[in-house]
């Protein structure tokens, strides 16, 4: 039914759009900045009046940045990360929810019991780089792809899906003489799109974005990943080897500091921001099968 | 009759072989990264060498416990981890709760759907861009001080100041964190029976008051629940992003348990020490939940448990 507006609602609906707006752009306008301060012209940069609009606009510090050696490890090592972590946790991920989505599979209730209490019971920072320790893991990429392997919690969304497969599926499958390696491979990942990249999604940003394993694991420079640079460069204000092309560059107020700064911010998430799309939908849904399964 | 059960166990191990092929790896898996390090917590109870091993070092009984318990900064560290905790519940709980009924009033279905889209993206930036970007705006040149420059404030270098720390972290957790946290909310509101509006709108009831006497009690539930889970970290303060923003100068109010933990065992190397802090902190984080959780089934019958 259609319900007529009186003043007092007009006003209510207005003030919540104008306050929706205004989060929506303290939301946006951090990034936006960081985007407008890193092209425009040092001098600019220096004044402090960028606001809403580049200042002479330049991509120059741009080509700086991308000839930064380290830039180029760090990309290298964090999508060597990014795939090979990625691809670990779909494999492992479905090999565990999987056989937990069958309701005939004997063991299942103390199997679950099993991996559920790791959400409540960990062994803490320290135990787990012991660990990592013994395994002779440190300085090698698999301490920073085989510790957050499986991910209980989206174990837990995978296996709701599963579970939602109509049983009779099996059930035809199982009479035609199929096992059930032949019906996970031929009958239920063939309808787990959805979820596979919702996956995928989640598990890749994920290792994008994972700084602190490398912190403590990894020690030597070559192996770092892309964060790790990230946070030396804007954080601790560190240039490594382009010290002196900053420097050269700061002296003609072409760049300084900040839009090297910030160019490098961009970088790394301009990736994220054009997967972002997919991601929002994917991910919400995600989130919502977790919820309610949960 | 006990032959008749091995058979039938046998019958089902065997029907199931394959699965418990498929499992095997998730099963090493768990083991080793979860359930090895949970066995390696004994190693709070010893002098703990990584040449002798946990069979091989000393034990040591509560020594470290009683070590940290008796040092006065071991409790500036849980005051400091306990504000920021507290203060983060205050501001950071509600926020999420707040944008999803804002949301969940608005009409414009398009706009509403780009407030979402562009409040869900801080979730997917790294907590080394977003510390980044809090560090550099909070900077003597940087934007903060630019837009207080303009009421004509002196700028200053926040991160170097102790009592600014809680704001600035507290405020940039909830900028990252508040579209996502919605989302549950919104899915609690989806589910409201629309009956219950119209009703409330034949009682005569205005927008805001339907908001008070409908949407907020038919979310209740959810709200205890999130409420009883951040309760259990109360004292379990991310290390991340503390580590990112933090400096020697303001360790009086930054530094916290878990911050401390790292520097004591991964950078100094006391494991024994560092595993006993950190086996503390987990403690208190069941005591409050458990706590919470109790409180929260005797007002309102919504616990976890």
């Amino acid at each position: 039914m259609k319900i007529r507006r009186t003043p007092a609602e007009i006003t209510f609906d207005a003030a919540n759009i104008l306050l929706l707006g205004l989060i929506a752009f303290i939301m946006i306008y951090p990034m936006y900045y960081v985007f407008i301060v890193s092209i425009s012209s040092g001098i600019h940069v220096l004044r402090g009046d960028v606001t809403f609009f580049p200042r002479q606009p330049t991509f120059e510090v741009y080509r700086t940045v991308l000839q930064n050696p380290d830039i180029h490890t760090g990309f290298r090592n964090t999508l060597l990360y990014t795939s090979v972590g990625t691809a670990i946790n779909l494999i492992m991920t479905t090999l565990c929810a999987y056989p937990l989505s069958r309701k005939d599979f004997y063991g299942r209730k103390p199997l679950t019991f099993f991996f559920l209490l790791t959400m409540f019971i960990s062994g803490g920072m320290i135990p787990l780089y012991l660990t990592v320790l013994d395994l002779g893991l440190i300085n090698t990429m698999w301490a920073i792809v085989l510790p957050p392997a499986i991910s209980t919690w989206n174990m837990l969304i995978m296996r709701s899906f599963f579970t939602n497969i109509p049983e009779s599926l099996h059930e035809s499958a199982t009479i035609d003489g199929a096992n059930d390696l032949q019906i996970l491979s031929r009958i239920v990942l063939p309808l787990s799109k959805p979820v596979m990249a919702t996956m995928l999604l989640f598990y890749a940003v994920a290792h994008w974005n994972s700084w602190f394993s490398a912190v403590i694991y990894l020690n030597q420079r070559a192996r770092l990943p892309l964060q790790v640079f990230l946070r030396d460069i804007v954080i601790t204000g560190v240039f490594g080897d382009q010290h002196e092309l900053v420097g050269t560059a700061m002296d003609h107020f072409q760049v300084v500091a900040t839009n090297y700064q910030y160019a490098v911010i961009i970088i790394t998430v301009v990736p994220i921001l054009l997967v972002y799309p997919f991601l929002q939908k994917h991910f919400t849904k995600g989130v919502m099968i977790g919820s309610i399964k949960g | 009759m006990s032959i008749i059960n091995f058979k039938r166990i046998g019958t089902r191990l065997h029907r199931s072989r394959y699965l418990y092929l498929l499992i095997l790896l998730p099963v090493i898996y768990y083991l080793l990264f979860h359930y090895r390090p949970m066995y390696g917590i004994l190693i709070a109870f010893q002098n703990f060498r990584v040449a002798r091993g946990i069979w091989g070092s000393d034990w040591v009984g509560l020594l470290h416990f009683r070590r940290f318990l008796g040092d006065p900064y071991f409790w500036q560290l849980v005051r400091n981890t306990f504000l920021i905790s507290f203060y983060g519940l205050l501001w950071g709980f509600p926020a999420p709760i707040i944008l999803a009924i804002m949301l969940n009033e608005l009409r414009l279905k398009r706009f509403k759907r780009f407030v979402q889209s562009v409040s869900y993206l801080p979730h997917f930036i790294s907590v080394v861009v977003i510390s980044g970007m809090v560090v550099r705006f909070v900077s003597f040149d940087g934007l903060i001080n630019q837009i207080t420059g303009l009421f004509g404030i002196a700028p200053r270098q926040f991160l170097m100041f102790p009592q600014y720390f809680r704001t600035i972290f507290i405020s940039s957790g909830i900028w990252s964190s508040v579209g996502w946290g919605s989302i549950i909310y919104l899915a609690a509101l989806s589910g409201v029976n629309p009956e219950l509006y119209e009703a409330a709108s034949i009682d005569g009831a205005g927008r805001f008051r339907k908001m008070i006497s409908v949407t907020l009690p038919s979310i209740t539930p959810t709200i205890s629940i999130m409420l009883v889970l951040n309760l259990g970290r109360i004292l379990s303060v991310g290390h991340e992003r503390v580590l990112l923003l933090y400096n020697g100068a303001i360790f009086e109010t930054a530094d916290v348990i878990s911050t401390f933990v790292f520097r004591r065992g991964i950078m100094g190397n006391d494991f024994s020490f560092a595993t006993a802090i950190g086996l503390f902190e987990s403690l208190i984080g069941l005591v409050f939940i458990i706590t919470a959780n109790k409180i929260s089934n005797l007002i309102s019958e919504n616990g976890l448990w």
